[in-house]
């Protein structure tokens, strides 16, 4: 086989979720491909089945000439209480016996000044005093060093290798990348900046719902034809059509809430309900909880409704009732003590608004499936004495039905005079807020009105061109 | 500081406060098998009466416990001893005196417990490192500040601790009061659920709109505070104030509150759970005394029958 990796028909499922269906992909040595998708299309599922993290669900997954398939990862995978040759050790075995620092040292040292010359990393810092640019430089160079005994590198896959890199850098490395193909090293390259991809690609596959959709010598697929590709058109799915949601009013004079710097600034009013999207990762996250923990704009309580359950929302010892009213005592309390008879109270008129599906509110709420566990961690929210609430992608694992029940229960609370800004990547979710932010690198870089949205002008803007 | 979320791998049907009082009792049924029945109410207690002071201490280290994995208190010997010293020495043995030797013992405890908290969070030292150095400065007040010479505690503190009516200790009713008191604010206002809620995940406590910081700073303070009254009480009892007089309390405040059903992972507290273990530990002590073993051997079985109780009572993850 003349392919450094090959896939037929491969699946993966996660329990009910097809992350993947069905894709071909084969690379050749020499080879560099791009492959670009939005959240969700199933590229780290691939990167990961290629990596051979997890096995397909089905198809067959075939390797080439003997050799090592490393990875450059997004969320760097460097241990940051070591340096840069240590780092090196950890992933080759042969770096052994007396010496073996001094080998190492020489053999990452070499590799970051072929790749980035002047790149002026101390050898002997230990990676946590490095910035984050120079830490992602480690990460790439460590990736390309090749020990004697042990196999020739087969294949790079870098996710988002150029983040951190400042302008020289990335020029740099892209130069690298280039070279490397020529001694014949095959490459994948995936990139919210697609300008690089078109510098270093001979080919592009894009993906899209877990499939690749089109594939193609760069030459012959230009921006707008991917960003098309990406986006697309959904092929609605019968039955579980959301009935289309109705303008809402919204008072532009309304007093500021929210305000966040940047490109675009982000401002949002009294009874508005805005939304923050673009790629994973790119800052969306992080504004929320600065807004819930520091504050930005007005004076106003704020109130979080946190995506990750597990790490940022359930008290896990407690019970639904307790649970529900973290965010509230105030209005549980009577005198100096919580009334145990006024929390009860409290609790099931939520469970009756928000529709919440258990036995009983004294249960434990790690009992209940996800779907009503956020429904519990909505209505901590909702019930807080707060004007503004905060949403960080909170319909993870939350069925259709709920989903709709929620959206209108936002939507009346909008009504009611209450703040929300929505972190979701879903244009369904989306498309229930008065106009949307699309983040970048840290930072809002356009605002979509809810008239002009689409899939197709969020990945234009997500995606860097 | 992630939980894991499989958190009811082994539920069990008691709830965690129970096993000291079981421990207790069957500890104290099976000294009475043995002794024919003889002595069992006098042995009770006695053993009540020296509860009060590991009751006092550990209620404080189990604020600190409770409120999230890592977060321990091991200052409160050296706060015990020097509270005692200092609260006698103002008292200077006049009854008069007594409540300004309360007041200087809860408000010396307490800033200790603050300074303690400041280490934590300014210098980012963990809490059993940066609690165990603070001892050391404390103890070193301690000596030079008491030293050997032992002023004798008012003789109404004496009385109080002593004070039987009815045969029932007196310093012993306050003393449950007090843990009911504890109790109420635990589960009953809006400080208490939030120790509790940050004890469980302090991200998603502060996500929900808790002051995470000044609640932890609170629960230093109060362990303090209660430090400083234990050595205050157990000053007055033992006849003043000694340099060694809080030792056997480090281990104790930690056993107790954990042995009482306070989750070393955080956010589970009981008050009146650490009355069984500590009855259970003065037992223990009682009765080892009793044998007339030496003091090594001693040591060895409490150690061990603390771990083995320890590994029956409290709650693993898989």
């Amino acid at each position: 086989m003349d392919k450094v990796i090959a896939l037929t028909a491969v699946t993966k499922a996660f329990g009910p979720v097809r992350a993947l269906g069905g894709v071909d992909f084969a690379i050749a040595p020499g080879e560099v491909v791009g492959l670009v998708g939005h959240n969700g299309a199933g590229k780290s599922t691939m990167v990961n089945i290629m990596m051979g993290t997890f096995p397909p669900t089905e198809g067959r997954v075939e390797r080439g000439a003997a050799g090592e398939i490393r990875c450059v990862f997004q969320e760097l995978s460097l241990c940051l209480n070591l340096d840069a040759a240590e780092n090196t050790r950890l992933i080759h075995r042969s770096l052994r016996g007396l010496g073996w620092r001094r080998r190492a040292r020489a053999m990452i040292a070499g590799r970051l000044d072929a790749i980035f010359p002047g790149h002026g990393i101390p050898p002997e810092a230990k990676l946590s005093d490095l910035p984050i640019g120079q830490r992602q430089m480690v990460e790439i160079a460590r990736a390309f060093t090749a020990a004697e005994g042990e196999g020739p590198l087969a294949m790079v896959i870098l996710d988002e290798p150029t983040s951190a890199l400042g302008e020289e850098a990335t020029q740099q490395f892209l130069a690298y990348v280039r070279k490397a193909a020529g001694e014949g090293v095959a490459i994948v390259l995936i990139t919210h900046r697609l300008n690089e991809i078109y510098a270093v690609s001979h080919r592009i596959v894009v993906m899209k719902d877990g499939r690749s959709v089109a594939e193609g010598p760069s030459a012959e697929l230009p921006k707008e034809r991917l960003v098309e590709l990406m986006g697309g058109h959904a092929v609605p799915v019968e039955g579980e059509d959301i009935p289309a949601v109705a303008t809402r009013k919204t008072d532009p004079n309304a007093p500021v809430m929210v305000t966040l710097p940047g490109a675009v600034p982000v401002e949002a009013r009294k009874g508005d309900i805005i939304g923050f999207t673009g790629l994973d990762g790119h800052g969306q996250r992080e504004a929320l909880v600065a807004i819930q923990t520091e504050g930005r704009g007005a004076k106003a309580a704020t109130a979080f409704v946190a995506g990750d359950r597990q790490a940022d929302g359930v008290l896990p010892v407690w019970s639904i009732a307790q649970n529900l009213t973290i965010s509230c005592l105030a209005t549980i309390r009577r005198g100096a003590f919580l009334s145990p008879a006024a929390e009860r109270a409290f609790a099931e008129e939520w469970r009756e608004r928000i529709g919440i599906r258990m036995r009983d509110i004294d249960q434990p709420l790690t009992e209940l499936s996800g779907g009503n566990q956020q429904k519990v961690l909505f209505a901590r929210a909702l019930a807080a004495p707060a004007p503004i609430v905060l949403l960080d992608d909170p319909m993870r694992g939350v069925d259709v039905g709920t989903k709709a029940e929620v959206y209108q229960t936002i939507r009346n609370e909008a009504d009611a005079g209450r703040t929300f800004v929505w972190f979701s990547t879903e244009l369904e979710e989306l498309e229930n807020c008065d106009r949307v932010y699309v983040f970048r690198e840290g930072a809002p870089v356009a605002c979509i009105p809810r008239e002009a949205l689409s899939q197709d002008a969020i990945i234009a803007a997500s995606f860097q061109s | 500081m992630s939980v894991a979320p499989a958190r009811a791998a082994r539920r069990l049907s008691l709830p965690p406060s129970a096993y000291g009082f079981i421990a207790a009792a069957l500890l104290w049924g099976g000294t009475m098998l043995l002794s024919d029945g003889r002595g069992g109410i006098e042995m009770l207690s006695v053993a009540l009466s020296f509860s009060i002071f590991s009751v006092a201490v550990g209620t404080g280290q189990m604020f600190v416990i409770a409120s999230g994995p890592g977060n321990i208190d091991l200052s409160c010997p050296a706060v015990i001893t020097l509270c005692a010293y200092v609260s006698m020495n103002l008292m200077g043995g006049a009854d008069g005196m007594l409540p300004v030797g309360l007041i200087a013992a809860l408000v010396l405890g307490g800033v200790i417990g603050l300074v303690n908290y400041g280490l934590v969070r300014a210098l980012k030292i963990p809490p059993i490192i940066a609690t165990l150095a603070a001892s050391f400065v404390v103890t070193s007040l301690a000596m030079w500040y008491g030293g050997e010479s032992t002023v004798r505690p008012p003789q109404a503190l004496s009385d109080f601790m002593i004070w039987r009516v009815g045969g029932v200790q007196v310093a012993l009713i306050l003393a449950l009061i007090g843990s009911g008191v504890v109790h109420l604010v635990l589960h009953r206002t809006v400080y208490g659920r939030s120790l509790l809620a940050l004890g469980q995940n302090a991200r998603a406590a502060q996500l929900a709109g808790i002051r995470v910081g000044f609640v932890r700073m609170t629960a230093y303070a109060v362990s303090g505070m209660m430090a400083g009254l234990c050595g205050f009480l157990l000053a007055g009892f033992t006849g003043g104030a000694a340099l060694n007089m809080g030792e056997a309390y480090l281990m104790e405040s930690v056993a107790v509150a954990v042995l009482g059903g306070t989750s070393v992972a955080g956010g589970r507290a009981s008050a009146f759970g650490i009355w069984g273990a500590a009855l259970f530990l003065s037992l223990l002590v009682t009765l080892l005394n009793s044998t007339g073993l030496g003091a090594g051997a001693r040591y060895l079985f409490t150690g061990l029958t603390i771990l083995v109780v320890i590994f029956f009572a409290t709650e693993r993850r898989k």
